[in-house]
This record gives C-alpha cells, sequence and structure tokens, in this order.
C-alpha cells in the first residue's frame, strides 16, 4: 500500500526558506518614548524561521512537534493564508512549477482551490445556522465547480464518500457528535476537489474508538482521490500510523525529517530521541517515565544558538552559539543537530 | 491483598442527573477497592463517568446531580454519610484530587504561597514560618527551580505543565494516603507529560501514596498503573491487573479500545474501530449497552451482562459480559436438543 520509497515522488509543494514572524505592535507610550529616542523595539516571534520542505504528490507528511512550535503556523503559510514573512512556496502543477505568490489573482486563486484545511475543530469552523449541506456546497457553487441542478446528487454523493448518511445534510451542526463532526469538517475540504490537504490536529480532540474511523477515512481518501496530506499532531503515535514522512520542529525550525521507519528507527536529533522516548507503549508494562527536563522555552526569547540545547542531555559549548541548517546525515535523513557529522 | 482492609472500598456507587428528558445515570453500580500503595486506572472514552466517579468519591458532584446509591469506605469511614465537618477535615487532607485544569485547584488572586500555606493550615496545627518551609520543600518535590521565587508568582506566571505542578504541590502537601488524578496530562505536551508521570510514579512508590489515574489513555495507564478499570457508559466493564488486562482482553470493548490505537499497528495499515458512538445515558437498554456496536452480539446480551471472574489472574480479572459465562442463556439454548 505504501510506496517503497515516498520521499522520491515528484513534488505537489515546495516551501523555500520560509518564514514568519509576529510582531506586537508598540502601544502609545512606548511609540512616544521611542520618537524621543529611547531603544524600543516591538518584540518578535520567529514562529517560523527559516523552513524548507517539499511534498511528494501523493505523500503524506507528519509535522510532529509540541504546542508553540510553529506546526501549525507551517501549515498556515503553506496553505496562504497567513503571508509569509519571507520565502517562497511553489506548487507543481500541469503547467510546470509556478511561485504561487507571484501568480497574477486568478491563478493564484486557481491553484490555492487545489489546496484545503481540515481543522481540529470542525464545530468552530462550521457556520451554526446554515444547514451542513449548505455550509458544504457553498464554495463549489461559488467556483462554478457544480450548477444549482447538480447539487442535491452531488452533495449525496460526497456525504456519503466520507461516510455520512446522505439525508444528515439537511441538519444543523450542532445536531452532530463529535466524530460525524470531523467527517464534515473533510467533507468541506473536499468540496472543492483539492490535491493538498492540510490536516490541522484534525483528529487530536476525538475518542480513540472514533479517532481509527477518522484516521481510516483519511486513508482510504488518500488512496481513492489520491490526495496529499501535510498531517499537523502532537500526537506521534498517530503521526507514526498515518506518515510517510516525518518532520520534527522544535520552536520554529524543523530540526529532524526523515521517511517514517526511518526515524522511529533511528532517530538522530536529541529532541526526537526525546519525543519517541515518551511515545508510550502498551506492550511494555509498568514502565519507569524518565522525563526531559526544562520547560518549552518562550518563543518570544529562544534559547541562542540550537533552540533545544538548554534542554539537551549532550549540549556542549558550541551548542549555544551555532544553529546549524538540516544537513543529509543518511540518504533522504535530514537532521540538524551538531553530533550528527561533527560542528564546523 | 484481600485480608487487610483495603485503604478504598467503593461499592455500587451510583451517580444520577435528572433532566428535562430524563435521568442520566452517569454512574451506575461501580465498585472496586484500591490497596495501599496501589495505582489504579480508570479508563473510558468522553461520557463514560469515570470523572463523575471520582467527584462521586470526593463529594464534589454538583446539584442537580446526586449520588443515588453505594458506599465509598475510605479507611472503614463511609465518605457518603459523613458529615461535612469530618468530611471537609478528610478532603484535601487525606484524601486529595488534581484536576485536569489546574486553574481548578488555583486561585488566580492569591500568590502561590499563600495557597500552599493556606493547604497545610487548614489541617494542621502548624505555624506560618513552619508552614512556609514546608510550602517550599513541596515546591522543589515537583520540579520548580527557584522554588523561594517561585512561591512569591501568582498562577498566571506559570506555564501550564508548571501549573499543574503547583496543583499536585497542593495536592501532595498534607501527604494524603490517596490521590484522585483527572486527566491531569491531557492538556499537556508529551516532554511534560513525561515529567508529571515519572514525578507521580516516584511519589506513590517512595510514599506508598495510592493514586486512581482518569484518562481516556490506554497507553499511559498501561505504563503507569498496577491495575486497570475499563468504563463504558456508567458501568465497569472490565478490571483486572494491566498485564492480564491488556494481555488477555475478556470484553470486547477493551479489545476494541486496543484495536483502535494507532502506535499498536503496522504502519499504514487500516485500523479497526469501534463501529457507532457511544450511547446516551438517557436511555440505556436494560441488557449491555455495548451491545448494538459489539461484534459479538448475541441473544443474551438483551438481559443485563454477569460481572465474573474470568480466571486469566484468578478472581481478580473481572468482566460484565455474556460471552464466556457459563451461565449464558444462549449457551443453555445451545446446549438443549
Amino acid at each position: 500500500m505504501l510506496p517503497p520509497d515516498s520521499s522520491r515522488r515528484p513534488a505537489l509543494l515546495e516551501l523555500r526558506q520560509i518564514s514568519k514572524r509576529f510582531s506586537r505592535p508598540l502601544d502609545l507610550a512606548a511609540r512616544l518614548a521611542q520618537k524621543l529616542g529611547a531603544a524600543i523595539s516591538a518584540q518578535t516571534v520567529h514562529a517560523v524561521d527559516r523552513v524548507s520542505l517539499t511534498i511528494g504528490r501523493g505523500e503524506i507528511v507528519g509535522l510532529v512537534g509540541e504546542s508553540g512550535c510553529g506546526k501549525s503556523t507551517l501549515g498556515r503559510l503553506a496553505l496562504g493564508s497567513y503571508p509569509a514573512s519571507s520565502g517562497q512556496r511553489y506548487w507543481r502543477g500541469e503547467g510546470g512549477t509556478t511561485a504561487i505568490d507571484d501568480l497574477p489573482a486568478t491563478q493564484r486563486r486557481a491553484v490555492q482551490l487545489k489546496m484545503q484545511m481540515v481543522f481540529q475543530d470542525p464545530y468552530a469552523s462550521l457556520n451554526p445556522r446554515l444547514r451542513v449541506g449548505q455550509a458544504i456546497s457553498e464554495a463549489p457553487l461559488v467556483h462554478g465547480l457544480i450548477t444549482a441542478q447538480q447539487r442535491d446528487a452531488w452533495l449525496a454523493q460526497l456525504l456519503h464518500k466520507v461516510g455520512l448518511d446522505p439525508s444528515l445534510g439537511e441538519r444543523y451542526p450542532h445536531q452532530f457528535s463529535g466524530g460525524q463532526r470531523a467527517r464534515i469538517g473533510i467533507a468541506r475540504a473536499l468540496a472543492v476537489a483539492p490535491e493538498f490537504i492540510v490536516c490541522d490536529e484534525a483528529v487530536s480532540a476525538l475518542d480513540v474508538s472514533i479517532q481509527a474511523q477518522v484516521i481510516n477515512l483519511f486513508m482510504q481518501l488518500r488512496d481513492d482521490l489520491d490526495l496529499t496530506y501535510l498531517f499537523i499532531s502532537h500526537d506521534l503515535g498517530v503521526i507514526r500510523h498515518v506518515s510517510d514522512r516525518v518532520a520534527v520542529m522544535y520552536l520554529g525550525r524543523i530540526v529532524e525529517s526523515a521517511s517514517t521507519d526511518e526515524i522511529f528507527a533511528h532517530p538522530h536529533h536529541p529532541y526526537t530521541q526525546a519525543l519517541i522516548a515518551e511515545l508510550p507503549v502498551i506492550g511494555g508494562h509498568r514502565r519507569d517515565y524518565q522525563a526531559i527536563r526544562g520547560e518549552i522555552p518562550s518563543p518570544l526569547h529562544p534559547p541562542s544558538g540550537c533552540h533545544f540545547h538548554p534542554r539537551c542531555p549532550y549540549a556542549m559549548a558550541q551548542c549555544q552559539t551555532l544553529a546549524r541548517e538540516l544537513r543529509e546525515i543518511a540518504p533522504q535523513h535530514w537532521s540538524s543537530c551538531i553530533l550528527d557529522g561533527g560542528g564546523e | 491483598m484481600s485480608m487487610v482492609q483495603p485503604l478504598l472500598e467503593v461499592n455500587k456507587l451510583q451517580t444520577q442527573f435528572p433532566t428535562s428528558s430524563g435521568i442520566a445515570k452517569a454512574v451506575d453500580d461501580v465498585s472496586f477497592s484500591l490497596a495501599a500503595g496501589e495505582i489504579l486506572g480508570l479508563v473510558g472514552e468522553s461520557g463514560c463517568g469515570k470523572t463523575v466517579t471520582g467527584f462521586s468519591i470526593l463529594g464534589l458532584v454538583d446539584p442537580p446531580g446526586r449520588v443515588v446509591g453505594g458506599q465509598v469506605l475510605f479507611k472503614g469511614e463511609d465518605l457518603l454519610t459523613m458529615d461535612t465537618e469530618r468530611l471537609r477535615a478528610i478532603r484535601g487532607n487525606r484524601l486529595a484530587m488534581i484536576f485536569q485544569d489546574p486553574m481548578m485547584t488555583l486561585n488566580p488572586v492569591l500568590r502561590i504561597d499563600t495557597q500552599l500555606i493556606e493547604t497545610l493550615q487548614a489541617h494542621q496545627d502548624i505555624s506560618r514560618a513552619a508552614a512556609y518551609d514546608r510550602a517550599l520543600e513541596a515546591l522543589g518535590e515537583v520540579g520548580i527551580a527557584e522554588p523561594a521565587q517561585r512561591l512569591r508568582a501568582y498562577p498566571h506566571q506559570f506555564s501550564g505543565g508548571m501549573r499543574q505542578r503547583v496543583a499536585i504541590a497542593i495536592a501532595l502537601i498534607n501527604r494524603p494516603d490517596l490521590i484522585i488524578a483527572d486527566e491531569p496530562t491531557t492538556a499537556l505536551d508529551v516532554t511534560i507529560q513525561g515529567q508529571i508521570l515519572a514525578l507521580v510514579q516516584a511519589l506513590c512508590r517512595e510514599r506508598q501514596m495510592s493514586l486512581i489515574w482518569i484518562s481516556h489513555d490506554l497507553s499511559v495507564v498501561a505504563g503507569l498503573a498496577d491495575r486497570v478499570a475499563v468504563m463504558y457508559a456508567g458501568k465497569i466493564v472490565e478490571s483486572g491487573t494491566v498485564r492480564a488486562t491488556l494481555d488477555h482482553p475478556a470484553h470486547p470493548y477493551t479489545r476494541g479500545l486496543l484495536g483502535a490505537i494507532p502506535a499498536l499497528h503496522e504502519r499504514g495499515s487500516r485500523l479497526l474501530p469501534i463501529p457507532g458512538t457511544t450511547p446516551s445515558l438517557l436511555n440505556l437498554p436494560a441488557g449491555c449497552a455495548f451491545a448494538d456496536r459489539c461484534a459479538q452480539v448475541h441473544g443474551a446480551c438483551a438481559l443485563p451482562p454477569p460481572d465474573f471472574a474470568v480466571g486469566h489472574d484468578g478472581p481478580s480479572h473481572r468482566v460484565r459480559c455474556w460471552l464466556n459465562h457459563a451461565n449464558s442463556p444462549n449457551r443453555i439454548a445451545d446446549a438443549a436438543p
């Protein structure tokens, strides 16, 4: 079922050196003080810091990290729902590779339509006063993908595809259970026939038995519709199960990426190693928890050099100053740790 | 284990919530016991009654919800019939709770030191200076760096993981015999969850403290607990040692939960989800509440399922199910010519 070497698939979406900075605007007093010559500047969070990521056609890339590491921001950058502070997005469609944000508006819209998102809380993303059938069919009607005459038959087919009874289209969002809402969120994303879907913690809020149903649905749709996913989750178990390739983020940077089998068998970056050590295993029983020390630092004041060095058991003096780029330490296995291949 | 008096013994506990559309039986006939130093994992999906079970033990069920039946014997005394004054002396002292959201424990407008010292002085005759020293020590125990400075901080100055540690420090400060922890790590990141689990595990070992760990996450319970109880629709459907229950799950629901965990499957393979959704607690069937989601449903399931020992691990491994039960009406019917 899985391609032998998914990382060699032709790229669909490529992010090059993409960054997102959020600044808090200065208040009036601070602006006045600045005018008068005080050394005050706006506080800036580097939510995503020069990240490059290539997603192959038909591939599922898992993006994992703890809260505040920038994984959701990266997902939104990939979709273009946040403008990037710097860096470029490239889309490889029928007409070759294009820098999406340089396209004229109409062409850009056509590419954007190929990219959709599934949110963690589908209830928050649905209008509570709109019947779900209306909510799902609104976008394709607006974009001229279906006509009003085709709507009912099209909707029935789409609802069936995500495992919902077509008659449920007449109901309102509050009349559904969590698992059904997740399916509605997926139907809404599929409505405009996308090629690429960002799933942002799409199964995290679900109970385990329902989560399994929705994970299966994602896998089924990928096979049926030849979809490409960026699957964002903090749950390493889910990521391991669905992904072909995994990228690990820490404080705005990707610290390691490799194929799923490779990264779980040979994690190189100490942060990845720590995450995998925390992955609960049922077979082991009664284990001793060995905690990684320290807190996740504030992204407002990230540690210098390698962001992970204050918590790293192998930290050396160099780690405090040297922030190394990702480098290929084995075929298709990238790590930013200084220990992998020595420092310079 | 059965020779000595257990620390906590819950007998046929029943908690109900009247609603406009009927009575919700949130906890229905729940019984279990806990020895000193033992860790019990109480597992189930949302709405199964695991949190209400914890709240019922501590007498924290808000009206109109009410504990309508059963006993909760803590060191032989029934917490349910105890007068408020006696209950107050035990709660927060011998018996403490850690909530999912630490802000349920913490008062946002009081400094951490005030809250820790207050907890001590409420239950012990201790001078403020001595209480301060104990507070300092307690904060250090839960792994908070520079406790002397942190004591002077307010809850909003802490991160989520630190707040949960402060809440744990408050729960632990009177050295309770039993802690009930309701999903205390669910909202936390994995590395922080690991820290909390390591802390709680060490404390239980060192102090012979008992713990009820309420969680939806079977894999956390598997690593932490001695025994596990699986709840479904207000009832414990299976309980036993972690090893017996997870290695030889006897109830189809427990098997279903294990089948749905991604980490236990070959990567990319289809998971085996439980079909359907959890039933409403308002109109539960007379028979087994899991019947309409169960792959092994049969005629007997329309009758209330028996609670019996399945024998993988002596009498302590129990299941509430007609499958493999000697007196199943179906077996009797099958055996008849």
